[in-house]
């Protein structure tokens, strides 16, 4: 197999520069465009233009716009449709790295993560920026010189063989499929809050948006619409957290000032502790626990006597003609009961969930600031807490580390630009393109959490900011309050919040008018859409290019390759789009869990591939196998979810109290050690592979 | 034969850099955090331990990418593998 002169479309130095400065030009206007269309909005809302309305211009405004790029970028050639041309600058290969790389899950997720959890939330920004350093130092200088299309021609053309690339192909598409699935998710969440369409609506209007940015223009258009969708993401995070900064502290940098506040959350989380009316609460949830548990034991003589109590409620009020509001209420207590006792075991287990969280100090959050669970001095129970919680920690910044710097849909971003040197300098804008959006989470956490500490805990329910209200109304399951000890006055614990609403009310909490809400949701909407765009191109290569034309039909001309490419990635969205559509329960597990399998799966086999010769393609595939083998054990006996799919009964068994997010830790060094034993006990000598591995280490020549 | 030695010691030096920017990674990446409890002190507000994880090791990574950049284009010049458009 010989390898294609690795420039064949790249342009020349003075073009390149050319051409760098004129987008440079675009770039800024496209900057300053945005900027206008959002103070014209807050012009026209302020002259009262509704609501809807505001919602359905971002919302169509913002994908009209993806669009046009994804059409004016539309090509049919090989080069341009897999990886762009090679001829993307490195800067705005960074920032459409930053588009790709932020999903759904960091733009709305990591700030509710570390507003509900704290230090423990830390880990995905430790992990997710770590893991580029791995990519900068390990990887995409090597796979950018060695110059094909996907990561399975890497593990194809360096292993040799059929195992390597197939394995390559499937591992792939399993990271990718449950990534995306999570991607249109979030799209269709998005666009129907936005709009008041509904979720299944939002899915496919959503669709619409991202088959038309990557359809017609494979990388080349979805690198220049992630550009476009990167410059309205960091505008929308940005412009909540710096109003909350100044309205909280005067300062318009929230990343550098948030210590401050951090301090002073700190001390409100000690008085909240000790607050009368605070244990009040937390001993009336305490109470309603145990009633919930008592009743668990035998669920349906419970529900038996729940019912006889409600029924016989009602007679009486209807034998003494009480109004007919306080009937209404009765029936409606009546018809509330869980049907049988099955729902009311579900049922009554949610609410004891629940009620012991909320019987926990704070609302069951640890404080702000600390670092890990437990106490190192205190009982032997709470030392093992801390270093199970410590473990844990480490375990999964590893992980997330090791499984972004295996993503196919990242790496494959490295091999459009032009040359070794483009691609290291590439990764470096990544990293700050990035880090601008997980420094400031943290902050933004913070902010909300002093907000919240200061004009919403103890303010009397009827004079409740109106957020609170408005988000109850979207969905209770985001915000809800009940008064559960009658004194009026609203407790930390009588609230209920949800992760999401840390990012998406933001707007609202920090008191900016409703465009800002509706551009939270368009950037939220442009994270979602750039990452989608992204895995649609790599699952529709990994079937096109990889299996279709290298495994079955090495003779099919460019265009008709191009073609399939095209079908491919039509029949992908739509499966995803199916799948998305019947609302798959625990998403956000499989997503994280995607970074564990990728790590497990590419990290050994890419790294010893470059770095060590003498690995070979038994070793490869073996330790490819036993490493994902090992990851999707280590999760389907332990992960609730996994384990009702697949109808495990046998008792859960943790491995030094490692959480199955977090099964990359045995997956990775597995692969790694399979891949060298192997590659020991059976050298194999291939002078194709050596003369690649010699060749990839030195750029240019 | 002179290339050959050229491109060994290149090499050597590769992994040399590669080496200990990995140390640097490891270091202020994974291990600082397993100390967090005992480096809870307080720094411009911020526990130490919460602004490592926040802030203070995202710059370390970024400096070890842009050293890398920087390190590595030098020793594509010294080496003569400097073939790139500028």
């Amino acid at each position: 197999m010989s390898s294609r002169p690795e420039s064949g479309a790249s342009a020349s130095a003075s073009e390149q520069q050319a051409l760098t400065r004129e987008l440079h030009g675009l770039v800024s206007w496209y900057t300053v465009g945005v900027v206008a269309f959002i103070v014209l909005l807050a012009v026209l809302e302020q002259l009262g233009l509704s609501r809807l309305w505001i919602g359905l211009i971002f919302l169509m405004g913002t994908l009209a716009l993806y669009a046009t790029i994804g059409i004016l970028s539309r090509t049919t050639d090989e080069v341009e449709y897999y990886v762009a041309g090679r001829r993307v600058p490195a800067i705005y290969n960074g920032l459409a790295t930053g588009a790709d790389w932020m999903s759904a899950a960091s733009f709305i997720g990591v700030a509710g993560t570390l507003y509900l959890s704290g230090y423990s939330g830390l880990a995905f920004i430790v992990g997710w920026t770590g893991g580029y350093c791995l990519v900068a130092l390990l990887l995409a200088p090597y796979l950018r010189r060695f110059g094909q299309f996907t990561i399975s021609d890497f593990l194809g053309e360096r292993y040799g063989g059929v195992l390597p690339r197939l394995l390559g192909i499937a591992a792939a598409i399993l990271c990718s499929f449950v990534y995306v699935v999570a991607q249109i998710y979030g799209v269709g969440i998005v666009t129907a809050r936005l709009t008041g369409v509904d979720f299944e609506v939002g899915i496919f209007l959503g669709l619409g948006g991202i088959l038309l940015c990557s359809f017609l223009g494979g990388m080349r258009a979805v690198t220049w619409t992630q550009v476009a969708q990167y410059v309205i993401l960091m505008i929308a995070y940005l412009v909540p957290v710096v109003w909350l900064s100044v309205k909280q502290t005067g300062v318009p940098v929230p990343q550098l000032v948030y210590g401050y506040q951090l301090e002073k959350v700190t001390a409100m989380e000690q008085s909240l502790i000790e607050d009368p009316r605070e244990i009040e609460v937390r001993k009336a949830y305490a109470l309603r626990a145990e009633q919930l548990a008592e009743k668990l034991k035998d669920p349906a003589r419970a529900l038996r006597q729940d019912r006889r109590a409600a029924e016989q409620q009602l007679a009486v009020l209807r034998a003494n003609a009480a109004p007919a509001r306080e009937i209404a209420e009765a029936e409606k207590a009546l018809a509330a009961l869980p049907r049988d006792a099955q729902a009311a075991r579900q049922q009554w287990s949610q609410a004891l969930a629940q009620a012991e969280t909320k019987s926990r100090p704070l609302n069951g959050m640890p404080f702000q600031g600390q670092a890990f669970a437990g106490d190192p001095q205190g009982s032997p129970a709470e030392q093992a807490e801390f270093e199970l919680s410590r473990l844990n920690f480490l375990a999964l910044v590893f992980c997330l580390m090791v499984g972004t710097a295996a993503l196919p849909h990242i790496l494959i971003r490295y091999y459009t630009v032009p040359s070794v040197r483009q691609a290291r300098r590439s990764v470096a804008w990544s990293v700050l393109f990035i880090l601008l959006l997980y420094v400031t989470a943290p902050a933004l956490a913070v902010l909300v959490k002093y907000e919240v500490f200061t004009s919403v805990v103890g303010t009397p329910f009827s004079q409740l900011p109106e957020w609170v209200a408005a988000w109850n109304k979207v969905d209770p399951s985001l915000l809800s309050v009940t008064d559960i000890n009658q004194d009026g006055v609203l407790q930390l614990n009588e609230m209920t919040i949800g992760g999401d609403i840390i990012v998406l009310a933001g707007p609202a909490i920090a008191g900016l008018p409703y465009v800002v809400s509706a551009l939270v949701a368009a950037g939220a909407l442009a994270a979602a859409l750039s990452t989608a765009d992204g895995l649609l191109l790599t699952i529709s290569s990994a079937l096109s290019h990889d299996l279709y034309y290298k495994m079955i039909d090495p003779a099919a001309s460019t265009a008709r390759r191009v073609t399939i490419a095209k079908v491919v990635l039509l029949v992908v969205a739509l499966a995803a789009a199916y799948v998305a559509a019947q609302r798959p329960a625990d998403i956000l597990f499989l997503v994280s869990a995607a970074f564990s399998f990728a790590a497990s799966a590419f990290f050994p086999a890419l790294v010893l591939g470059i770095f060590w010769k003498r690995a070979t393609g038994l070793g490869a595939w073996l330790g490819m196998l036993s490493g994902l083998g090992l990851t999707l054990y280590y999760m389907a006996v332990n992960q609730p979810w996994m384990r009702s799919v697949l109808g495990i009964t046998r008792p859960v068994d943790l491995w030094w109290g490692i959480q199955p997010i977090s099964a990359g830790v045995f997956g990775v060094p597995l692969g790694f050690a399979v891949i060298i034993l192997v590659s020991l006990l059976a050298p194999e000598r291939d002078k194709g592979a050596a003369e690649l591995v010699e060749r990839i280490r030195y750029p240019g020549a | 034969m002179e290339s050959r030695e050229n491109r060994r010691i290149y090499w050597l030096r590769v992994q040399r850099v590669t080496a200990v920017l990995m140390c640097i990674w490891f270091v202020a990446g994974l291990a600082i955090h397993f100390f967090a409890r005992e480096l809870s002190f307080r720094f411009f507000g911020w526990p130490f331990s919460f602004w490592m994880a926040a802030q203070g090791s995202l710059l370390i990574f970024l400096l070890i990418v842009v050293f890398y950049v920087w390190i590595m284009e030098r020793l594509d010049r010294e080496h003569g593998f400097d073939q790139d458009p500028h």
